[in-house]
């Protein structure tokens, strides 16, 4: 075929024809070298990030898709479902396969083989795990499901759901407790909460389950019709995918996803009737998340958690209630998770909330509050027009949260780093020298002392010495002295006029010797200095005479 | 006296004389002490030691002395000895007067809290000298008290009546002609809303409107110092160190007039300068200005000492720190700054309100502050190092205008009407339960000072300005010799050189007015480092153990490695178990204080 399309050419044509051809194949090969390049580098850090970008991607093309073509979108939808399916069908990621088996042995004494496996778990739990609620499309495949998919029915998902969240009784604690919390805030008592759990038994909690249930229902249902009207005649197909690797893909995209969607939620609160829907997605949202996802996955979701809340204090302002709902919210989640550091820097977060957001009881002044609106109607108007302004856009909050990071960053003391590029390494311009031959250069800097606004969420203090200051301080203690806080204790108390009473004062600041006027003060002599040994004064106690007595005691005391 | 021996040895005059000849050191003063030390009644036998300790340098000898030493323990004031008097009658309170602890306790300022280093021997007496000199002076402080004579003011209504509801009529009419004649309006409708200052002894009071018109006066006797129209908008104005200086922010420049109302000085380098704020121990005026600079001028020199940039924008909100000459500002994203001149940066940021802050004031003992901000919260924090916030109360139109007063009630100026909250005692903060005081004006609310030394806040609104009656507000004694009200010229002028003297220099504004009592440790040990560097081995070093020789065989090489090692031993001993102490006591902290742990937590993450 080749050749007979070379004898139909010219020479000239052929020789195009056959440099395309080899420029072709260079290329290929190029581009294989480097995939296998790729492939063999054994980086974990680098496969990691990988991974992430990829997910990232997909996840932007799912978004992107989802606006221009939402038919394609729902295919893709399709398609992760399908992975889901497949999964759950395989044996994957579960205990049974060699690895994991040596690996269980391990387990009980290597923390990391322990690791290794929860993840795997963790791992398996994804992948089986429904993408859920929400999403327009995933209602309407709901909607479908029933006919189309009889393989999986509803109540495996339902069981599903169940098995993988959190221990609803664990859950329980704290969530519903914060709601009752909300509702009846007064009958509330601090000291009782314990003793009130375990007597209101499993049939309150029952019913309590039972209206959550029965809330979710309603939602969809009101989102089926909404999607309904959107997508009418959708044509759906599906397509397997059975490619490993897309399938991971996959995976990541159905976490991110459902992230994006709850997300989504969040921000179209308005539609959903009421903000405490919203509330409920996000809790249960945390749900959704697999248990025995290991620590940094928590930690990021964590992060985003908080500026989930920190999104929240935006609509606050227009929104109170949903403002106090979010705040607690935060608090629930910051009990559910955290390991306790990451809690207690949360803690310090709602702290700073509370501060300002707390609620103060209003004055009641008899007189003030109704005149005081007749006369300035207008007035006030004004003044919430001046409140709304300073309110747009800029939160306080994250603001000075940031200068205070700021402010602590500056203050540390930095390391130094003593590092000579080039030495036994190449250098040049743009070339680093690599953080594994730069460690034994560098020289950490001694941790400073504590700052004092370290638990003071809303102060930043400055820790900067004042020279000026210093300059007026004394900067030697005197002899008998051993420590410069024994010699302040001396001089802590003033002696000056204003502070004390006059006699107090002369009495302070008395001379120590004191010049009567017309007395001649001679210098002394050798016979005074003679007196002044013990040898004299032991002649002059044989006189035995009491003033002598009183003379020797006097000398030998100065 | 301290050299008496023995209770009752009368040593004759003659017998001193020839002592003084022979060989005794005398000191040429000594004669007639000793004479009249003899001459004096017998003290009560003491230790001779002791009693060197105490007083290394000769010590004063007379009843004076004696007296205090009684008095220095004021638990044991039952004087032993009822002294006799001539007529042979008994003195029924014999001694001095009883001191209360409390009152002594006020006065005492040498901070026991701090654990010292064991001091030596030599040390510990000069500690001991210390003590007893602030005792002393402590007691004798408390025992001036007598001589503050006035009492506050209060307002009680009867029982269930708020007294909220007691209007000013009501409080003039009550009060006598005297404190009536304080409430007093002033109907200046024409030149806008006024600012207003009271000079520091409270006699004098100035007002500037923002239609230019600036007047002074003594407000008591109602007699007008000047009264001018600077034909320019003024946004504050503020008495300088006397009522002879008036400096008034215009709406260019700042400028300074006397009491006669001629212009004295023009300071251009301070411009569209929004608020004053005069510092009267450092004779500093402060300015906050549109363009976001603190301006501290030395009016003493006349030379600006700092111009800090806030980096915050209009800067429209200030009040000053009475107790550390600190600098608050206000900004519109809802921090406070505190500044001192000596630093580039505040001192402290602290985050009040989620709007703007509208108003600041500080209270005189510098404990509290109260903050308004446009979140219609009144905030009250404490400044002892914490910065929280210890009441907080949402006002239906969030006050524009705070004032505290010299015995720390609080006033607040919302829209057109004036709340006065007091809390219980002096240094405790303001209760925003229920306020004390309320009262309308007849315009909006646009400077507020409580006067020092009368129970009088001034208000200066749209329409004037108004004296109100406020019981209890003002501080009842005053010190004559610092600020006082009914000095004469001359008494000022004295009065002016005397503070001139004792001007504080502006670089020793910080956070903590007593920090000039310590010693700079870093650059002590900076000091001490240096030196270390220049001999070659550090002086202050413990020299190691070195055992003492023995005889009789004792001190073999064996038996001195024994006794290193015991020292040794001993040391590392204390050396851990300090750390085990340590270690406990963190576990201790560490320990949550909360509910049982339930079994049931394991499952939590």
């Amino acid at each position: 075929m080749e050749k007979a399309s070379l004898k139909a050419m010219s020479l000239e044509e052929v020789k195009m024809r056959r440099a395309e051809l080899q420029r072709a194949r260079a290329l290929q090969s190029y581009y294989e070298a480097r995939a296998q390049r790729k492939k063999r580098i054994k980086s974990k850090k680098y496969h990691r990030i990988l991974k992430k970008g990829k997910a990232k991607q997909a996840l932007k093309d799912f978004e992107k898709l989802q606006k221009v073509n939402p038919g394609a979108a729902l295919e893709e939808l399709e398609k992760l479902d399908k992975a889901r399916m497949m999964e759950r069908m395989s044996l994957k990621h579960q205990n049974s396969g060699k690895w994991a088996k040596s690996k269980a042995i391990m387990a009980k004494y290597d923390l990391e083989a322990h690791q290794a496996i929860q993840e795997q778990l963790a791992r398996n739990k994804e992948l089986t795990h429904k993408v859920q609620a929400a999403s327009e499309s995933e209602e309407e495949e709901e909607g479908q499901e029933e006919e189309s998919e009889p393989l999986v029915p509803d109540m495996v998902n339902g069981v599903q759901i169940k098995a993988n969240g959190l221990n609803p009784w664990m859950f329980r604690n704290h969530f519903i407790d914060a709601e009752e919390a909300e509702v009846q805030k007064d009958l509330e008592d601090p000291a009782e909460p314990e003793a009130q759990e375990t007597s209101e038994s499993e049939e309150e909690r029952a019913v309590v389950e039972e209206e959550t249930l029965l809330k979710e229902f309603e939602e969809r249902r009101s989102l089926r019709q909404k999607s309904e009207l959107n997508h009418m005649a959708e044509p759906v197909h599906r397509r397997v995918t059975k490619d490993p690797s897309s399938q991971e893909v996959l995976s990541e995209l159905r976490v991110l996803s459902q992230k994006l969607i709850t997300e989504n939620h969040q921000s179209g609160k308005q539609e959903l009737s009421s903000a405490r829907t919203a509330q409920r997605e996000e809790t249960a949202r945390e749900e959704e998340e697999p248990m025995l996802l290991q620590r940094p996955k928590r930690a990021r979701t964590l992060d985003e958690l908080e500026e989930l809340g920190r999104e929240g204090c935006v609509e606050n302002k227009e929104l109170p209630r949903t403002a106090v709902e979010g705040l607690q919210l935060e608090k629930n989640l910051s009990n559910l998770i955290g390991a306790p550091k990451e809690k207690k820097r949360k803690e310090q977060m709602i702290d700073l909330q509370n501060l300002l957001t707390t609620k103060s009881p209003s004055v009641k002044s008899l007189v003030v509050p109704m005149t005081v609106q007749e006369l300035e109607d207008e007035e006030e108007r004004d003044q919430r027009q001046i409140i709304k302004e300073a309110f747009a856009g800029d939160d306080v909050i994250r603001d000075f949260l940031k200068e205070k990071r700021e402010a602590v960053e500056a203050s540390k003391p930095k390391d130094l780093d003593l590092t000579l590029p080039g030495w036994s390494e190449w250098g040049g311009m743009g070339v680093k020298p690599s953080a594994k031959k730069r460690r034994p250069f560098l020289i950490k800097a001694p941790e400073g002392p504590l700052r004092k606004d370290k638990n003071l969420p809303n102060v930043i203090i400055n820790e900067k010495r004042n020279s000026h200051a210093a300059a007026h301080q004394g900067q030697v203690f005197p002899h008998p002295f051993t420590h410069h806080q024994q010699f302040e204790r001396t001089i802590q108390t003033p002696i000056g006029s204003t502070w004390n009473t006059q006699r107090a004062f002369q009495k302070l600041t008395m001379l120590k010797v004191v010049t009567n006027p017309g007395h001649i003060i001679k210098p002394i002599n050798a016979e005074d200095v003679g007196c002044w040994s013990s040898s004299g004064s032991d002649l002059c106690r044989t006189e035995e005479s009491k003033t002598t007595l009183y003379t020797s005691q006097k000398t030998s005391g100065e | 006296m301290e050299t008496v021996p023995e209770p009752g040895s009368n040593v004759p005059p003659k017998k001193d004389r020839l002592q003084t000849k022979k060989k005794k050191p005398r000191r040429y003063w000594e004669q007639e002490t000793t004479g009249t030390a003899a001459g004096a009644s017998p003290g009560p036998p003491r230790k001779r030691k002791r009693n060197r300790e105490l007083r290394p340098q000769k010590p004063k000898k007379n009843d004076t002395s004696k007296k205090f030493r009684i008095s220095k323990k004021p638990r044991e004031l039952k004087s032993p000895r009822p002294q006799r008097s001539l007529s042979g009658a008994q003195d029924p309170f014999a001694g001095p007067a009883p001191v209360s602890v409390e009152v002594v306790q006020k006065y005492c300022r040498i901070d026991k809290s701090k654990e010292l280093p064991h001091p030596k021997t030599k040390t510990r007496s000069r500690l001991v000298v210390a003590e007893a000199q602030e005792e002393e002076t402590s007691v004798r402080a408390a025992r001036s008290e007598l001589l503050l004579t006035e009492e506050p003011g209060f307002l009680e209504g009867e029982d269930g009546e708020d007294t909220a509801k007691i209007r000013q009529a009501d409080i003039v009419e009550a009060v006598d002609i005297a404190s009536a004649a304080k409430h007093f309006d002033l109907n200046l409708r024409q030149f806008g809303p006024y600012r207003l200052n009271y000079s520091r002894t409270g006699r004098h009071l100035a007002f500037g409107g923002r239609r230019g018109h600036v007047a002074a006066l003594d407000w008591v006797t109602k007699k007008l110092m000047c009264e001018i129209n600077v034909m320019e908008a003024v946004r504050d104005i503020r008495f300088l160190h006397s009522e002879a200086l008036l400096a008034v922010a215009q709406n260019r420049w700042l400028h300074i007039y006397d009491n006669q109302g001629i212009e004295l000085h023009c300071v251009r380098r301070c411009d569209r300068v929004t608020r004053l704020e005069f510092l009267p121990f450092h004779f500093l005026l402060a300015t906050a200005s549109e363009t976001g600079f603190l301006t501290y001028l030395d009016v003493s020199v006349g030379k600006i000492v700092a111009a800090l940039n806030a980096r915050a924008g209009r800067l429209s909100v200030m009040t000053q720190n009475p107790y550390n000459a600190v600098i608050h500002l206000g900004h519109s994203n809802g921090t406070v700054s505190l500044w001192s001149p000596a630093m580039k940066e505040p001192l402290v940021k602290i985050l009040c309100h989620r709007g703007g802050v509208r108003a600041v004031a500080v209270d005189s003992t510098g404990m509290h502050m109260a903050t308004s901000g446009l979140d219609h919260q009144l905030k009250v924090f404490d400044l002892r190092g914490t910065f929280q916030p210890l009441s907080a109360r949402t006002l239906p139109q969030g006050a524009g205008h705070l004032a505290f007063s010299q015995r720390g009630l609080l006033a607040a100026g919302m829209g057109d009407v004036v709340n006065i909250w007091a809390g219980q005692g002096k240094a405790s903060p303001p209760s925003l339960e229920q306020p004390y005081l309320t009262h309308r004006l007849s315009g909006h609310v646009h400077g507020l000072q409580f006067c020092p030394y009368e129970d009088v806040l001034g208000v200066g609104h749209s329409g004037g300005i108004t004296s109100m009656l406020v019981p209890g507000a003002a501080e009842p004694n005053f010190d004559g010799l610092e600020s006082n009200p009914y000095r004469s010229r001359k008494q000022r002028q004295e009065w002016e050189v005397k503070a001139l003297l004792e001007k504080v220099p502006a670089e020793l504004i910080c956070l903590d007015p007593r920090a000039l009592a310590e010693v700079d440790v870093i650059s002590l040990e900076q000091a001490k480092k240096e030196r270390a560097e220049r001999l070659g081995y550090d002086p202050d070093a413990r020299a190691p153990f070195q055992p003492k020789p023995k005889q009789k065989g004792r001190s073999s090489t064996a038996s001195l490695v024994k006794r290193k090692r015991k020292v040794m031993d001993q040391e590392h001993r204390d050396k851990i178990r300090q750390s085990l102490e340590q270690q406990l006591q963190k576990q201790e902290k560490a320990k949550p204080t909360g509910a049982r742990p339930s079994a049931l937590d394991r499952f939590v993450r």
